[in-house]
Parts: structure tokens; sequence; C-alpha cells
């Protein structure tokens, strides 16, 4: 365990001498069983990369549907009925069972024991049990959408969804039972954090990325029981008929969107958390250089995770809610916004002084500035509340949260899918293509997205399936955007494909990082992590000098 | 000039509202300050990386952290910034939200898939609102059965219809010409052709428009008693005299005259209609064709509608059904298309 040796590797070149490791958590039972039955949190990890890959696939496809349809103002190539079908699956496949447990589930689980120095996460039965929940709630939802299919929007809006003549209950179920897949991937973070941490790793030595999912986390089990009761209500209403959200019954339609958004708006915070965990990991690994201000971006993670639950009002400031609570609503919004600042500012200063190094991560990371620069600010104009009378319901709040959910998540995935896949897999992609990739998918989402701004701004509502002629140039404009997106995408499934199993072996540590996941363990892990019990003197990312516990050969 | 460009680069349309003003003058302001810190933000980035690009693979750095100066500005910048976005927002939103005691009121419904507005003294009718320039204008917002959105683009204004209760805001348009409605709460199937119009009249204009509507405004009762005390006020009126007769003859079983679709077409702004008729041709509804309908209808049936109107031949003599023609033409109002709305016609800026 000589860290001179690694030091002196050269970079850019990982694995030209390395050989992957001969025993590994990989080939540690070739079974169908040995996978389906695992406890492993790292094989429960690339099973819920499986099946989050392919609810990306299918929402994608949904996607590029709806941006197809609306080439034209007219009907193009579906009915009124599929296109409302079409975005609403859309949305349910996205938000519920690719944005929500895409980054916990696959990169939360993989790397939160190796960073805490664990052999597994606190329940590993548990962490099995929520991805086959997860699984059962994302074929529900698909099974309900070939038998009837939902036409309300992934917002289940009363009374629209307990008149429409499409079957939204098995969707909903769905969603419903995902709900406890993210509960428990929740309560088993919290309590690995708690109670699992390695000698040396103090509540203020984690790494951010744990710190990010742990407020991930700490949203996750308080407010999915919320939803669950909403679709639990909306159930019975449905079925039984009773009224909660029916104003002749004296029941109130407003009430139902603010239970909704009561879990909705911090599931934005579900998605985007665990995307702020990966940048600061990135941003730190590629400028080798520890992360700035790292007391206040791990305060303010925890900071978004309390104020996100206090501001979702700011999704009813034209429905009728009182002046008042329109008010103290907005104002609370922007406390989300300085958390999402101060963060920005950050990682940017995180650079200062660093050996930044510009690879696809970083390119990522590039990009993710961007969009959670332009997402948060248009977001943050949103939230001064006459902007909202304009732009509610618009194209231009579909851009805005597209922004953040799709630009700033997805730059994120990303991100994680480059920069772990050497851990995770052992071999390296190619960086000149991931670096063409990278450039493709961030432009083509500037042309997708830029123009349904300028939709919004002119007007163009949400959910139309047919549109006045005037908006028809910029919607050409963001399909086009899409299809550029579409192909980023297909270039990085297919050269990951093939590194798989053909990529440069990556060696323990090609980025020469010194966060905790790359110290004490090979790439890929052994089964259970570590040989022994690590210890970990220096906080992560600390860069003054050699580190304890850099891994140089395969063990 | 300056806020004309910035109108045009953004792509917004027209400013046709005194709320419109200040929503665009907020947008600026929020989309410049943005711009300039995130140049700031992209630059500081960017020098960074140029500087502190990596030279050699392993290279050890300093470990740096933020001291109370540094913490004080991360925090207090945006700080700063947002809550005087929020200042100015919502000084407007309830300025929006706070009707001027002498605003006109309008009551909205909307239902799938159209609006419905209705003025206090008359007269309602699908599809189209018709409202002054320079006067406050409050709108009384409710719906018949799912939420839907009462936004007019041009106005920067937008209430969602709730069934239920009455949500209201309140405008005062700025330019005359027709502006569109659209609906932003998603409704099921038609949400996107749930489209109206609002046509903004000069003051002087609309009064007279709304004198004239609430006059052919025809009370819902047949044979109805201030019909025929009107009659006996006006006894040489002919639109006064056949209202009460087609109201006699039960014309109004089959024909609506509000627009609103029944048995027969509607008689309101049947006179100079082109008509479609069943067998293809399409005729002028004159006073020609309008009294031989009432003589033989069954000669030229409007397509869409059922030859099931009997004859009046021998009941209804000349005077009278010259009288029924007289009234037909008296309720050419101009204030319900029948057709969804075709967009905007105020005049475009060149883009």
């Amino acid at each position: 365990m000589s860290s001179a040796t690694v030091e002196a590797l050269p970079a850019h070149q990982p694995g030209n001498t390395e050989e992957m490791p001969a025993e590994h958590y990989l080939n540690d039972g070739k079974t169908v069983f040995s996978w389906l039955g695992t406890l492993d949190h790292k094989r429960i990890a690339i099973l819920y990369m499986v099946v989050v890959l392919l609810m990306f696939l299918v929402g994608g496809t949904f996607a590029l549907l709806v941006r197809l349809e609306l080439l034209t103002p007219g009907p193009t190539i579906m009915d009124a009925l599929t296109y409302n079908r079409m975005f609403t699956l859309h949305g349910v496949i996205m938000v519920f069972f690719f944005m929500i447990p895409a980054i916990p589930g696959i990169f939360g689980n993989f790397m939160l024991p190796l960073m805490l120095g664990a052999k597994d996460v606190a329940f590993p039965r548990l962490n099995l049990m929520s991805w086959y929940l997860y699984v059962l709630g994302a074929g529900l939802g698909i099974w309900g959408m070939i038998n009837g299919g939902a036409d309300t929007g992934w917002t289940f809006y009363t009374p629209y969804s307990s008149m429409t003549p499409t079957q939204i209950l098995p969707v909903l179920m769905g969603a419903f039972v995902a709900g406890f897949s993210s509960i428990l991937t929740g309560l088993n973070f919290i309590v690995t954090v708690h109670t699992m941490r390695a000698p040396g790793i103090t509540w203020m030595k984690m790494p951010l990325f744990v710190w990010s999912i742990y407020a991930t986390a700490v949203i996750q089990i308080l407010g999915t029981p919320v939803i669950g009761l909403v679709m639990l209500l909306l159930t019975v209403e449905q079925v039984f008929g009773f009224g909660i959200f029916d104003p002749a019954r004296g029941g109130d339609p407003v009430l139902y969107q603010h239970l909704f958004w009561f879990y909705s708006h911090p599931a934005v915070y579900i998605m985007v958390l665990p995307a702020m965990a990966v940048m600061s990991e990135v941003v730190s690994t590629m400028s080798r250089k520890n992360p700035y201000g790292y007391k206040m971006i791990a305060w303010s993670s925890l900071g978004i995770a309390l104020v996100g639950f206090l501001a979702w009002g700011h999704h009813l400031f034209v429905s009728g809610q009182s002046t008042f609570d329109a008010g103290a609503f907005g104002v609370i919004s922007m406390m989300v916004g300085v958390f999402t600042a101060i963060k920005v500012f950050n990682w940017t200063a995180t650079l200062y002084k660093g050996s930044v190094t510009f690879t696809t991560p970083f390119a990522y990371f590039c990009g993710f500035l961007y969009f959670i620069v332009f997402g948060g600010m248009t977001g943050i104009a949103v939230a001064s509340v006459s902007l909202d009378v304009h732009w509610h319901d618009t194209y231009f709040v579909v851009a805005h949260f597209h922004f953040i959910m799709v630009g700033a998540t997805i730059m994120a995935f990303l991100a994680a899918l480059h920069y772990w896949f050497p851990k995770m897999f052992g071999r390296m992609y190619p960086e000149g293509w991931g670096l063409v990739s990278a450039v493709l998918i961030i432009i083509g989402f500037n042309a997708t997205f830029i123009p349904q701004f300028l939709l919004g701004n002119m007007g163009m509502p949400r959910r139309y399936y047919q549109y006045p002629e005037q908006f028809q140039a910029l919607n050409v404009a963001s399909t086009a955007g899409a299809s550029l997106l579409a192909m980023g995408f297909l270039i990085i499934a297919i050269y990951l494909a093939i590194s798989l199993k053909y990529g440069k072996v990556a060696g323990p540590n090609p980025w020469g990082s010194h966060g905790y996941e790359w110290l004490h363990t090979q790439s890929p892990p052994i089964t259970h992590n570590f040989h022994g019990q690590p210890v970990y003197p220096q906080a992560p990312h600390d860069y003054t000098g050699p580190v304890e516990g850099e891994v140089t050969h395969a063990a | 000039m300056k806020v004309d460009a910035m109108q045009s680069l953004l792509f917004l349309p027209e400013q046709a509202s005194t709320f419109a003003e200040r929503v665009d003058n907020l947008h600026y302001l929020v989309i410049i300050s943005t711009m300039i810190v995130s140049f700031l933000v992209g630059t500081t980035a960017l020098v960074f990386f140029i500087l502190y690009r990596r030279r050699k693979p392993h290279a050890y750095t300093p470990t740096i952290e933020p001291d109370l100066k540094a913490e004080m500005l991360f925090v207090g910048i945006p700080t700063v910034f947002f809550l005087a976005f929020f200042a100015i927002g919502f000084r407007d939103f309830v300025w929006v939200r706070t009707p001027p005691a002498n605003a006109m009121d309008v009551y909205v419904m909307g239902k799938q898939w159209m609006w419905k507005f209705a003025y206090p003294e008359g007269p309602n009718g699908v599809n189209t609102l018709h409202i002054p320039a320079h006067r406050p204008i409050r709108l009384l917002i409710t719906s018949r059965d799912v939420i839907h959105s009462f936004y007019v683009p041009e106005f920067r204004v937008k209430q969602d219809a709730v069934p239920g209760r009455y949500a209201e805001i309140w405008f005062e348009a700025t330019k005359p010409g027709t502006y569109q409605v659209l609906c932003a709460e998603y409704c099921g199937l038609d949400h996107s052709m749930m489209r109206a119009d609002v046509v903004v009249h000069e003051p002087a204009e609309f009064d007279e428009w709304l004198a004239n509507a609430q006059r052919s405004e025809r009370h819902e009762q047949q044979d109805s008693e201030p019909i025929a005390a009107a009659t006996q006020q006006f006894p040489g009126n002919l639109r006064l005299q056949g209202e009460r007769i087609a109201a006699r003859a039960g014309c109004f079983k089959c024909h609506s005259t509000d627009g609103s679709p029944h048995i027969g077409p509607t008689f309101l702004d049947m006179y100079l209609r082109k008509e479609k008729l069943a067998d293809g041709r399409t005729v002028i509804a004159d006073e020609s064709y309008i009294t031989e309908s009432m003589m033989d209808p069954h000669l030229k049936v409007v397509a869409g509608f059922q030859p099931v109107m009997p004859s009046f031949l021998g009941q209804l003599d000349a005077p009278e059904t010259a009288a029924i023609v007289e009234y037909i033409k008296s309720l050419s109002t101009n204030r319900v298309v029948n057709e969804g709305s075709k967009g905007p016609v105020y005049e475009l800026r060149n883009r």
C-alpha cells in the first residue's frame, strides 16, 4: 500500500499496466439467483440501474412522440386522447420511476457504504425489498399504461381525475407502491449514515455526496407517506365517490393541490439533491481540491430539505389560494434559491487554486452549473409572485423544470455514470466519445428547452395537443433539439455497452481521487468492500499530500 | 425603444393591459440581473479553469476554506437580490388581486370546452367577451365541471376557474383589438381547443354595444308579460311585435336567440349569415330566405339540422312574417361566435 506508486502513475492512461482484479463483486456468483436474491448493495445498485435505464428509455420515447406531435399546430401523428396519455405517461414514468430512484437507487446504494467505510447498508434485506417494490410499482404502472392509460397529467388533478374516461387506478397504484420503495431506501440510508460510519468519519468529515443523499433520505421518509395518502384519497374518491375533493359534496379540489404539492414539491429536491451530491464529488476530484465551503454546502443541503417542505404553495399562485398564502410561499421559495446559490458559488470557488482537468464528468459539471444557474434563476422568476400570473401553466414552467430536472439532474446522472463507471465495472469509457456526446447533449438540451422558454413568454399553455399557429416556429426548433438530445443518449448507450466488456481496465483509482469511495478498496470492489476495517484519518478530498488508504494494485 | 427590443428578444406578446407593463418590467429586471450574475459566475469559472488547469498529473493543492466575509457574501448577495424580486413581484400581485371599487364585473364560467360570459345586467354569450378599454374590469371566474384557467397572454392575466367557488382577478385593457383567451389548466380531451376571444372596444363604442346587446336580449319565458307590456308601450315597433309573435308561434321551442345550439339554427346572427345547406349548396340568410323557410321549411334545410320544422303557411300573415324577420335582424349583435377563436387580430409586431 505505498501511495507513492499511484502518485507516479501518469494521468489519462489508466489501465495501461492494469488487469481486472481477480475477485470482485461482479464475478462473485453467476447464477440468476445470485443477482435476483443478492443482498450486496453493489449488486442491488446494478439491478436498479437496469430498471432505471429501461424506464428512462420508455419515458424518453414518450417524450419524443410528444415532441413529434407538436411539430404542426394541428394533429400530426396521433389523436388528442393518445397525446394526452403520452404526456401523462412521460411525466409519471420520468418522475416516479426514473428521476426519484435514479441517483439514490443506483449511485446512492453503490457509493454510500463505500464512502462510509461500511460493508453494506444497515438493512441489506430491506434494500433488496425496496428494489422489488420499485419493480412491482413500475410494472403496475406500465401495465396500467397499456390497459387504459391515464390522461390526467402526472399531477392527477381533481376533479378531472375523478371524471376522466381513462383508467388511472393502476398507474396510481404503481406510483403508490414505488413510494414504499422510496421510503424504505430513505430509511435504510439514514440508519446507515447514523450507525455505519467507519472510525475517523465524523459528521463533518462525511463526503458531501453522503450529506446530500442524507438530506434526500429525510425528504423521502417525511414526504412520501403524504403522496401515498393523497393517492389513497384519490382512489376512494374515484371508486367510492367519497367527495373529499368534490365541491358538490362539500369537498375542495384546491385541497387536493395542497396535499399533492406538499409531497411533489419536496420531490423535486429528491431529484435535485442527489444531483448536487454527485457534483460536489466530481468537482473536487476533477480539480484535485477540497470542496470550498464544505460546511456551507452540507448545511445548505439540509436547508433545502427543510425549506423545500414549506414552499409547495408556489404551485397555487393562480389556483384560488389566498393572497397572503401566495406571499408566504413566495418568500420561502426564495430561500431555496439562496441555498442553491450558495452551492453554486462554492462549487465555482472550489476550482480556485486547484488542478483542473477537463474530462467527461467535468464537462457534465460545466453543463450542470449552467443548467442549475438558469433553471434556478427561472425558478426565482416564477417565484416572484406576479410573474407567475403570466407564466403559470405555460411552456415557461415546462422549460424551467426541465432545466432543473432534466438539465441539472440528467447532467449529474451522466456525470455519475462516467465518473463511477470505472469504480462499478473496473473499466474506462472512451474519453473522446464521452466528450462528443456531452457536447451534443448540452447543445441538444438548450435547443430543446430555450425555445420552450420563449413559447411560455409568448403565452403557449402546457399540455396543448393543438396550438395557435403563431407558436409553430419555436415548437419545430424544440423538436429539432430533442432529436439532437436523443442522438447524444444513443451514442452514450452504445459506447458504454461496448466499454462494459472491452473498455480499458481502469485500475483501482483512475482519477487519482482522494474521495473516500476510491480509498481502501479496489475497482470494482470485492463483495465485502474492504479487507478488514478501514480507517479514515483525513477529510475526504484532502489533496495537500498523499493520503492513507490509496489502493495501488488490485488486491 | 429599448423596452421594445427586449420584448421582441423575449418573444413577449403585445402589452395590452396595465398589468402587462408591470409584469414585463419585473421580467426585464430579473432577466438582466440573472444574465449579469451568471456571466460573472461563468467568467470566474472559466478564469479559474484556465489559471488552474492541470499541469502535472498528481499535483497537490492547498486546502482552502472560506472566511466569514466570503460566507456572508455568498449568502448575502442572493438573499438581497431574491428578496428584492419578491418585494416587487408581491407588490404587483397584491395590486392585481385587489380590484378597484369602480371595476365593471363580468361573470366567467368555464366548462368543457368553452367559456361563457355574463354581464350583471345582461347579455350573456359564449366564447366572446366584449370589454371597454381604459376601464377596470373584474372577472368573477368559476367552472361548471373540472378546473380550467382563464388566460390572456397579451394581458399577462391568468386565473384558475375552480368548480364550487368564484375567483376574482381584474385588469385594465389599454389597446382596442381582439385577443385570444386560452385555457391554461389541463381539462381533458379538447383542452387545447378551449379558446375564446376578448374584444376590447373604445369605451364609447362599448357602451353602444352593451346597450344594443341588452336590448336584444330576449327573456327566457315564452309569451312573457314583459314582452307583451313592451309591445303595448311601443305599438308600432316591428321588432317588439316580431318577438311577441315569434313567442306565440312557438319559434323559441326550437330556435335559441343567444347562440346556443338547439333543434333549429339560432336566431342570433342569422340575418345575412352564410348557411351551408344539407344538400351542399350555400345560401345567404336574407329576408327572402328567412321568409321562405317559414313557409316551406324543408326546401332548404341548413346542414346539421333535421327537417322537423312545420310549415307556417296560412298561420302567419304577411305583416307577422315581416315582424319576425325584423326581429331576427335585430339579433345581429355580433356578440357571439359560433366557431372557436380564430386567433388574435391586433397588429403583430414584425419579428
